[in-house]
C-alpha cells in the first residue's frame, strides 16, 4: 500500500504529460469546432450571441478540462459522494428557487450562467456509483442489502429531475446509473424482470405523465396527428436531414434552419441543422468522431488499474453513447421528442461544464492510471 | 490472495459486461446510420419536395384585363390606375389598434368595419387585406403622411377596370365585380384567378371573359417558418388579356341612348351585309361603374327598384309582341307562298264593320276604315282588316317558316349575353306541344297584325327588317369584330347577285366562302315588292311613318311602325278612344318602329321600340329618323375606317 502511494505521488509532470491521451482532445477539439460552425450557421452565418457564448463557454471549459485532468483520480473518488450531495442539493434549491422558462423549472441563476443541476447530476451519479462499486466485492454486488442502495440513490435525482419537469435528463441519469449497476456485474435477472415489469407497468406510467409529455409520446408514434403542433418538430427536424442528401446542402444554405422552419436549432436540434447541411457524409462523419471519443474513453478504463477508474469510465462512455443516441434517435424521429442535448455540440453552458468535467475525469483516471485506490 | 482472486474476477466481468454494452452501442449506431441513409439518400426526393414547398411560396399577381373598344379602336373598357390600402397582416402587431387609426384617417364606417374584420377572418396570417380598392387622391395622401404610424399599412397603386362612355354601354358592355363561388367553377376563370382578381359579371365581359381575363404572374419568395418573404426566387410577368374590338359606334351608340333618356325602350342599328350591330341600346340604364367596387346598398336598390327596369337590357331581353313591325313579313310570306295577289282588293269599313271570323270581330285600328286597299295600300297605312284576310289565306304554319327563316324564334347573338331571350314564332305543332291545345284559326288572324303568341325582341326585329332590306340574304349579326371576313368582298358579291336578277346564270354567293351567306327568298319581286311598300309607308302621303321621312335621297329611308297592345282592347276603349297621354302608363301600347336606310342602295336596318310610348308612327319612328341621319353620316367613315384607314378615328 505505502509503495503505491509513492509511486502515485511519484509521477513526474513529464510522465504526466506522456500519459495525456491525446487523441481524445484531438477529438474533442474537433468536436468543438464543428459545434462552432453549426452555431454560427443557426445564426444565419452572423458572428453573433450565440456564437460568441458558445466559443467563450468552449475554451473556458476546455481549460477547466485540461486543468482538472491533473487532479488525481484518487481525489475525485474521495470526493465522490460529496460531489453527488452537492449536485442533490442543488437539484432541491432549484425546485425551490429555481427560474422558469416555457413551462419548466430547471435552472439556478449564477449570473454568468444559469446553471442547470440536472446535467451535473448525469456526471455525479455516475462517479458516485463508482465509487459506491468499487468497493463491493463482485460476491456482495448480488445481495438485496447492496442492491437497495443505489436504487434509492438513483431514484431521489431522478424522481427530483421529473418534478421539474425534465423527463429526457431524468432518463438519462437513470440510464448512466443502471449502466454502471449492470458493469459492476449485477445478475442479469434483475435487469429482465426490471425491464419487464416496467413494460407491464408502461401504461400506469403513461397516465401519471403530463399531458404535454403524453401527447410527445402519441406523437412520436404518430407525427401527422398534429403536424402544427406537437408533431411538427419531427416533421420539420425529419424535412431537413432528408432534404439534406447526401453531400448537405453546404455550410449556411441549410434553408430549413435558416428559414426557421426548426424548433430549438442551436440546442436539442443541432444535429438536424448540421445534418441538412453536410449531409449524410457530414452526418456520418461526425457520428464516427462520437464513436472515436466513446472508444477512447473505453481505452481509458481498459488501461485503469482501479475499479472505479474502470467503472467511472465504462460508465461515462455508455452516458456519452446514450446522449448522443438518444438525441440523434429522436431527431431522426425513431425516438420521443424528450430534452436531450448534443454533448459538445449543443448550445448550453450546464452540458457543455458537465461533459467537460466528465472528460477531465476520464482523462485524470488516464494520466493516474496505475494509481491504486484503496478500498477505505 | 483470495481478495487478489476476486479482484481479478471482478474486473473480469467490469470488461466482459462493458463489451456486451459495447456491441449494443455498435449495434444502435448502425440502426442510426441506416436511418440517416433512408432519410438522406433513400427518400431524399420527398423531403427535397417538402423542403422546397416549406421554403417556397408564390405569390400570384393580378393580370391587367383586357380592354374593349368599339369599331373605331375607342376604348369603351379600359384599366384605371385607383388608389388602394392594402394591410400586410403578419407585420400588424394589433390588428383593433391598427384598423382604428386607419378608421380615423380615412373615415370608415362601422359596417365596412365589421366586413373587414369578416375578410381578414377568411385569411391567412401572412396573406394581404385589402382595405379599400379605391381610394380618393385625399384619404392615399392621407395615408401616406401617417403611414409612420401604421404598422403593415402599404398604400397601393393598383388598375381596376373604368367605363369612360358608363351608362351609354352597360348592356353592351355589362361590368365586373368580385368573382362568385359559381364564377371560379368556369374553367377560364378557375385557371387565371388571383384572389381580389374582378371577373366579368355581364355582357361582353362575361361572355369574352377568355379573352379578357389574361394571364397571372407568379412572384415566388422564399419565406420562414412564419411565412415572412425572405428573398424574391423568381418573377413570371403576368400578361394581360386581349383586346376585344367590337363592332358598336360609340357616338351612335350615345346618341341612340340619348334618345331613349327618360323612356324605357331599345334602339338597335345593324349593318344589313355584314351583320354588324352599329348600336345596341337600351333604357334606362345605370352605372357599370358602380359594380366595380361593389356596389352600395342604396345604389342597388335604387337601381332594382326602378318601374321601368334598367336591369333588363331590352334590346335581346325584352319580349314584345312585334305589332305591325310584322307585317312586311307577312306580306312576303304570302307572296312567296302565292297565296294573293298583291292586286287583291280588300275593303276596311271601320270600327262599325269589324272583320269577322266565326261571330269574332276583329278591328282596324283605323275608327273610320281605311277603303278598298290593296296588298301595297295595306302595308304602307298599316290597314289590319287586309292583314286579318292574308293570314287567314296564308295560314299560321306557313308564316312561321318564313318569320323563322328571316330571324325571329330564335337568338340573334348566340351565347354572348346569358339572358338573350329566343322569343316566340309560334305554329300550330308549337302550340300543341306547349299548351296542349289546338290552333284557332282567330289566333292565325291576330298573329297576321303581330300580336298573339308571337313575341320578338328588338334585335331580332332589326335582323328581320336588316335580312328583308339586303334582298333576302341571310347574314350573321355579332357584336365583336370579324376580321376573318373580307365584308368588301362579300358585300361586292352580294351586290352583283342582287343586280343580276333574275338572270342568275350563276350564285354570286358561292364565291363567298362565308357559309351563311344565302339567298333566302323564293322571287326576288316579292322581296322588292315589300321594301317598296315599306318606301310608301314612310315617304308617301297617308303613310304611317310620313312625317319623320327625309326628302333628301341621302338619308332617304323606308320602315314600318308598329303599335304593340300590351292588353286586350274592350269595346269601351274604342269608345273612348283616348290619347296616349290620358292612358295610365303600364296600359299604354309599345311603340315600335323598324326601317332601313338609305332607300336606294341600303346599308343600314334599324329598330326601336318605346316601351308604352303609344303609337309607333308618334313614339318611335321620330326617334329612328333622327338615328338613321346619324347613322349616314357616320357611314363614310365607318366604311374607310373599316377598310384599313385607321387613321381617321
Amino acid at each position: 500500500m505505502l509503495r503505491e502511494r509513492i509511486q502515485a505521488s511519484n509521477y513526474s509532470f513529464l510522465d504526466k504529460l506522456r500519459s495525456i491521451d491525446y487523441l481524445l482532445i484531438l477529438l474533442i477539439i474537433a468536436i468543438g469546432s464543428i459545434s462552432v460552425f453549426a452555431i454560427y450557421s443557426t445564426e444565419g452565418g452572423k458572428f453573433s450571441f450565440y456564437t460568441k457564448n458558445h466559443i467563450i463557454r468552449l475554451s473556458v471549459f476546455f481549460s477547466l478540462f485540461l486543468v482538472l485532468s491533473f487532479v488525481r483520480v484518487s481525489t475525485w473518488y474521495k470526493n465522490a459522494y460529496l460531489f453527488y450531495i452537492v449536485g442533490l442539493i442543488l437539484l432541491i434549491t432549484v425546485l425551490l428557487f429555481g427560474i422558469s422558462a416555457s413551462g419548466a423549472t430547471r435552472w439556478i441563476n449564477l449570473y454568468f450562467l444559469n446553471l442547470q443541476p440536472s446535467e451535473l447530476m448525469k456526471i455525479a451519479v455516475i462517479i458516485c456509483f463508482a465509487r459506491y462499486y468499487h468497493r463491493i466485492q463482485s460476491s456482495d454486488i448480488q445481495s438485496y442489502k447492496f442492491l437497495i442502495q443505489p436504487i434509492i440513490l438513483l431514484i431521489i435525482p431522478c424522481y427530483l429531475v421529473i418534478q421539474q419537469p425534465d423527463l429526457g435528463t431524468s432518463i438519462l441519469i437513470a440510464g448512466s446509473g443502471i449502466a454502471i449497476i449492470w458493469l459492476a456485474g449485477l445478475n442479469i435477472k434483475y435487469f429482465v424482470y426490471s425491464g419487464l415489469l416496467l413494460l407491464v407497468s408502461l401504461p400506469f406510467v403513461i397516465s401519471i405523465l403530463k399531458p404535454y409529455q403524453k401527447s410527445r409520446i402519441l406523437t412520436f408514434f404518430n407525427p401527422d396527428r398534429d403536424p402544427l403542433g406537437a408533431g411538427y418538430q419531427i416533421i420539420q427536424s425529419k424535412i431537413a436531414i432528408g432534404s439534406g442528401g447526401f453531400f448537405g446542402k453546404g455550410f449556411l444554405k441549410g434553408t430549413q434552419s435558416y428559414l426557421e422552419f426548426l424548433p430549438e436549432k442551436h440546442t436539442d436540434f443541432i444535429f438536424t441543422l448540421f445534418s441538412e447541411e453536410f449531409g449524410f457524409l457530414g452526418s456520418i462523419i461526425l457520428l464516427f468522431l462520437y464513436i472515436l471519443l466513446i472508444y477512447r474513453i473505453i481505452n481509458v478504463g481498459l488501461v485503469s488499474r482501479s475499479f472505479f477508474a474502470k467503472l467511472y469510465c465504462f460508465g461515462f462512455a455508455t452516458a456519452i453513447f446514450l446522449y448522443v443516441f438518444v438525441n440523434i434517435a429522436m431527431v431522426l424521429g425513431m425516438l420521443p421528442i424528450v430534452g436531450a442535448p448534443l454533448p459538445i455540440m449543443s448550445y448550453g453552458g450546464s452540458s457543455l461544464l458537465s461533459i467537460m468535467l466528465g472528460l477531465s475525469i476520464v482523462m485524470s483516471c488516464k494520466i493516474y492510471n496505475q494509481e491504486q485506490i484503496s478500498v477505505y | 490472495m483470495l481478495n487478489r482472486g476476486r479482484n481479478i474476477e471482478k474486473g473480469r466481468v467490469i470488461t466482459r459486461r462493458m463489451f456486451i454494452l459495447a456491441a449494443a452501442k455498435i449495434l444502435l449506431f448502425a440502426g442510426i446510420s441506416s436511418r440517416l441513409y433512408n432519410l438522406q439518400i433513400s427518400d431524399r426526393e420527398k423531403y427535397e419536395i417538402l423542403s422546397d414547398k416549406n421554403r417556397i411560396r408564390e405569390w400570384k399577381t393580378p393580370p391587367q384585363r383586357g380592354i374593349i373598344v368599339d369599331n373605331f379602336n375607342k376604348v369603351l373598357a379600359s384599366n384605371d390606375r385607383v388608389f388602394q390600402l392594402h394591410l400586410i397582416l403578419d407585420e400588424i402587431n394589433d390588428f383593433d389598434v391598427t384598423i382604428f387609426k386607419i378608421k380615423n384617417i380615412i373615415g370608415l364606417d362601422q359596417f365596412e368595419i365589421k366586413k373587414l374584420y369578416k375578410k381578414k377572418e377568411r385569411l391567412k396570417p401572412w396573406d394581404t387585406l385589402v382595405v379599400s380598392d379605391n381610394l380618393t387622391w385625399e384619404q392615399f395622401s392621407k395615408i401616406n403622411l401617417y403611414l409612420h404610424e401604421l404598422e403593415g399599412a402599404k398604400p397601393v397603386l393598383s388598375t381596376s377596370r373604368f367605363y369612360p362612355y358608363a351608362n351609354d354601354l352597360v348592356h353592351v358592355v355589362g361590368y365586373v365585380g368580385d368573382a362568385s363561388p359559381k364564377d371560379l367553377e368556369k374553367s377560364e376563370i378557375k385557371e387565371n384567378f388571383v384572389p381580389g382578381l374582378k371577373v366579368g359579371k355581364y355582357g361582353i365581359e362575361n361572355s369574352q371573359e377568355k379573352m379578357l381575363i389574361g394571364n397571372y404572374g407568379i412572384k415566388r419568395y422564399e419565406v420562414n417558418a412564419s411565412g415572412k418573404r425572405i428573398s424574391q426566387i423568381d418573377y413570371i410577368k403576368e400578361r394581360q388579356g386581349n383586346k376585344v374590338n367590337l363592332t358598336i359606334d360609340i357616338e351612335i351608340q350615345k346618341y341612340a341612348q340619348d334618345l331613349l333618356k327618360g323612356k324605357a325602350g331599345s334602339i338597335c342599328a345593324m349593318d344589313i351585309y355584314t351583320g354588324e350591330v352599329v348600336a345596341m341600346a337600351s333604357s334606362p340604364t345605370y352605372d357599370p361603374n358602380k359594380f366595380t367596387h361593389g356596389i352600395n346598398q342604396k345604389d342597388w336598390q335604387e337601381i332594382r327598384n326602378d318601374p321601368l327596369k334598367p336591369l333588363i337590357n331590352k334590346s335581346i331581353a325584352g319580349l314584345y309582341s312585334p305589332g305591325s313591325t310584322f307585317k312586311p313579313l307577312v306580306a312576303l310570306a304570302a307572296l312567296e307562298y302565292g297565296i294573293l295577289d298583291p292586286n287583291k282588293t280588300i275593303r276596311c269599313k271601320g270600327h262599325k264593320h269589324p272583320y269577322e271570323l266565326y261571330g269574332v270581330k276583329y278591328h282596324c285600328w283605323k275608327k273610320e276604315g281605311h277603303g278598298y286597299m290593296k296588298l301595297r295600300n295595306a302595308i304602307k297605312q298599316s290597314c289590319d282588316i287586309y292583314f286579318y284576310e292574308m293570314a287567314r289565306l296564308l295560314g299560321v304554319d306557313k308564316l312561321s317558316i318564313i318569320a323563322k327563316r328571316y330571324g325571329l324564334g330564335t337568338n340573334v347573338l348566340g351565347d354572348l349575353y346569358n339572358d338573350e331571350k329566343n322569343g316566340l314564332v309560334p305554329d300550330t305543332k308549337w302550340k300543341r306541344r306547349a299548351l296542349e291545345q289546338s290552333w284557332y284559326l282567330g289566333e292565325t288572324v291576330i298573329n297576321g297584325i303581330g300580336q298573339g303568341y308571337i313575341q320578338t325582341t328588338p334585335l331580332q326585329l332589326c335582323l328581320m327588317t336588316a335580312q328583308i332590306a339586303n334582298g333576302g340574304y341571310k347574314i350573321k349579326p355579332h357584336i365583336i369584330k370579324d376580321k376573318s371576313i373580307n365584308y368588301k368582298g362579300v358585300i361586292s358579291k352580294i351586290k352583283l347577285d342582287q343586280s343580276n336578277y333574275p338572270l342568275h346564270e350563276r350564285n354570286y354567293l358561292d364565291d363567298i366562302n362565308v357559309e351563311y351567306y344565302q339567298r333566302m327568298y323564293h322571287k326576288k319581286s316579292n322581296i322588292n315588292f315589300v321594301l317598296d311598300a315599306m318606301f310608301g309607308s314612310t315617304n308617301e302621303q297617308y303613310g304611317t311613318s310620313y312625317k319623320s321621312r327625309y326628302d333628301d335621297p341621302k338619308y332617304q329611308f323606308a320602315g314600318k311602325t308598329g303599335t304593340s297592345q300590351v292588353r286586350r282592347i274592350t269595346d269601351l276603349d274604342r269608345e273612348l278612344d283616348l290619347d296616349t297621354e290620358q292612358i295610365e302608363y303600364k296600359k299604354r301600347d309599345h311603340a315600335l318602329y323598324v326601317a332601313f336606310a338609305p332607300y336606294k342602295d341600303p346599308r343600314y336596318a334599324i329598330s326601336v321600340i318605346i316601351e308604352h310610348g303609344g303609337s309607333g308612327s308618334k313614339a318611335a319612328a321620330p326617334l329612328a329618323s333622327k338615328l338613321i341621319k346619324r347613322i349616314i353620316d357616320r357611314h363614310k367613315l365607318r366604311e374607310q375606317f373599316n377598310n384599313g384607314n385607321t387613321s381617321l378615328a
